[in-house]
């Protein structure tokens, strides 16, 4: 056996401590800017985690994953709109509603594989993007804003601060135990499987397609508890926030944490959006900083930052 | 007519104006080693592709013990008991030699919608891999990637997978492709055990293999059968000399 103690689980387990004692730092420190961008942090996390899920374990490169971010919002934002204000109803339809369109989505654009997959699936998005636009009742492509988070019968109040990061740490941690039974379970070996060969698979006798589509929407669903999280965390929920640039930021996220591994997309996460705010504190073309270093990653550490970890740890 | 495995008839396969399977017709008898010989271009790996379903034909019609299956996509005739090893080796490189015929296993063992437990360990998948291994002589390479292993390991790897699905029918797609003097003996030895238990279509270049192996011969040129019968009748047949055997008349003689 390997010994579990190596500088990724090491840096993966001060991470996750450094999470789990953010709001008591924030605390000491009356540092609330911090405990707002993790929050964001923790959520989009989430949502990396959930397309790792399907791009680094089940080899579907999907360009469309913020879809599912705004679906989660907008199941949020309308049921608020309509009076609908229990948590214990919106939470369930964003979930249902992500995955009903995840299999609907997944079962046409999986007919396609590589390239033809990629452009379908951000298709897909783009045509949820601009049906919001034109939901003039909910706002249009202004959006909707949402007077009141979720309720949950007095069990949680999502408007403190604290006990809201928590809720959303717990989600990324429960996502990310989820995702870890999933991937070693035999579903989870067959989805791996494709991924390596497919042909292989079809011939000792799995209909590929169907595993695939599972592994979709549980992917979907997951990412639309993100973003059933975003919209109470932002008071709001818009068009833009499923736009195809948002997709690719997922991506960057994942890329950069390293595919395939569990934890990779929380520290792509992190990191992604730590120098996010640090470099537009700087310049507003923060994006140009941004590019090169996504290009070296590709370039120089395949496995993103996780890998190179591994690669330490391996001496 | 139960004791035929397969029945093959009037297949055809065209690739653009190319036929590489031209009106043919074939019988498998249950329990027969059945070996498919014939020049570079016979279109014996298009045939082997037509009967896994991963390629359709264009007409015509494959019965697979008795049913009709020219239709069925390649899952579900792993199902039935059909199984295919590579020409070109086809493996899940990411994963251990364990790993790949577990999964084989795990494909004949219910569904796999099931997303909790650990797949690893479960006992039963790891102990028909393990099985499957030995067989073929790999149990102690069980825990090595495949990417790591040689390419005649991999060649057994290919058999031990095909195994685990336990098949009532073996197509071995030149099992011995790129296999070194002493590896071809090994897999020779190999699949003279498994006739014992498994009906077995074996397509091969080695002609030495082939005769040694065989029940009966099938000779494809252009994708037509120009001859099928047993070893001697194949080696005495004029047609299969002249368009097939000719130079390697002297390794026939011996076989």
């Amino acid at each position: 056996m390997k010994s579990p103690i190596n500088v990724r689980n090491v840096v993966v387990a001060l991470v996750a401590l450094g999470l789990t004692l953010l709001p008591v730092y924030s605390a000491l420190t009356g540092n609330i800017f911090i405990l707002t961008l993790f929050t964001r942090i923790v959520i989009f996390a989430l949502a990396a985690a959930s397309l790792n899920l399907i791009m680094g374990y089940g080899g579907m490169m999907s360009f469309g994953h913020a879809a599912y971010l705004g679906i989660g919002g907008y199941a949020v934002g309308i049921l608020a709109f309509e009076g609908i204000g229990s948590g214990f109803i919106q939470w369930p339809v964003a979930l249902a509603a992500s995955a009903l369109y995840a299999l609907v989505i997944g079962a046409l654009s999986l007919r396609t594989r590589g390239v033809y997959f990629i452009m379908i699936t951000l298709a897909f998005a783009q045509m949820a993007y601009y049906v919001t636009s034109g939901l003039s009742r909910y706002g249009g492509d202004d959006g909707l804003t949402i007077y009141k988070r979720s309720t949950f019968g007095g069990l949680i109040d999502l408007s403190n601060r604290v006990q809201f990061y928590y809720l959303c740490l717990f989600c990324l941690f429960g996502g990310i135990y989820l995702i870890w039974r999933i991937i070693n379970s035999r579903f989870g070996m067959v989805v791996q499987g494709i991924r390596s060969n497919e042909q292989r698979m079809q011939a000792i006798g799995f209909h590929a397609n169907r595993y695939r589509l599972v592994c979709f929407v549980i992917s979907g669903t997951i990412c639309g508890l993100a973003g059933a999280l975003l919209a109470n965390n932002t008071d709001f929920v818009s068009p833009a926030g499923m736009y195809w640039t948002r997709s690719g930021e997922l991506m960057v996220m994942v890329v950069f944490g390293g595919m395939g591994s569990l934890f990779g997309p929380v520290i792509g996460t992190i990191v992604f959006l730590l120098l996010e705010e640090l470099l537009s504190q700087f310049t507003e073309y923060w994006a140009l900083i941004m590019g090169p270093l996504l290009l070296l990653i590709v370039l120089f550490a395949r496995g993103g930052i996780m890998g190179v970890l591994g690669r330490f740890s391996r001496g | 007519m139960a004791d035929l495995m397969l029945r093959v008839e009037n297949l055809v396969r065209s690739f653009g104006g190319i036929k590489a399977t031209d009106n043919l017709s074939l019988d498998v008898a249950r329990g027969e080693l059945h070996a498919i010989i014939g020049p570079n271009g016979a279109g014996k790996t298009t045939l082997i592709s037509q009967l896994t379903g991963q390629l359709m034909p264009n007409s015509g019609a494959i019965y697979f013990a008795g049913r009709d299956v020219t239709w069925l996509p390649s899952y579900q005739r792993s199902r039935l008991g059909l199984a295919r090893s590579f020409q070109i080796t086809c493996l899940l490189p990411d994963f251990t030699a364990a790993d790949n015929v577990a999964l084989a296993a795990q494909a004949h063992d219910g569904h796999s919608f099931r997303f909790w437990g650990a797949a690893r360990k479960e006992k039963h998948l790891r102990d028909a891999a393990q099985a499957a291994l030995t067989r073929v002589g790999l149990a102690k390479r069980a825990d090595v990637p495949v990417s790591e292993l040689s390419h005649g390991e991999q060649r057994e790897l290919e058999l031990a997978v095909a195994l685990a699905t336990k098949p009532q029918l073996l197509l071995l797609d030149e099992p011995m492709a790129g296999l070194g003097v002493t590896e071809s003996a090994r897999m020779v030895a190999l699949l003279k055990e498994l006739r014992k238990e498994v009906t077995i279509v074996l397509v091969e270049h080695d002609m030495e293999a082939v005769f040694a192996l065989a029940d009966r011969i099938t000779v494809l040129v252009y994708g037509r059968v120009i001859a099928s019968g047993d070893p001697d009748a194949i080696r005495s047949n004029e047609e299969v000399k002249r368009a097939y055997l000719g130079e390697q008349h002297a390794v026939t003689r011996h076989g």
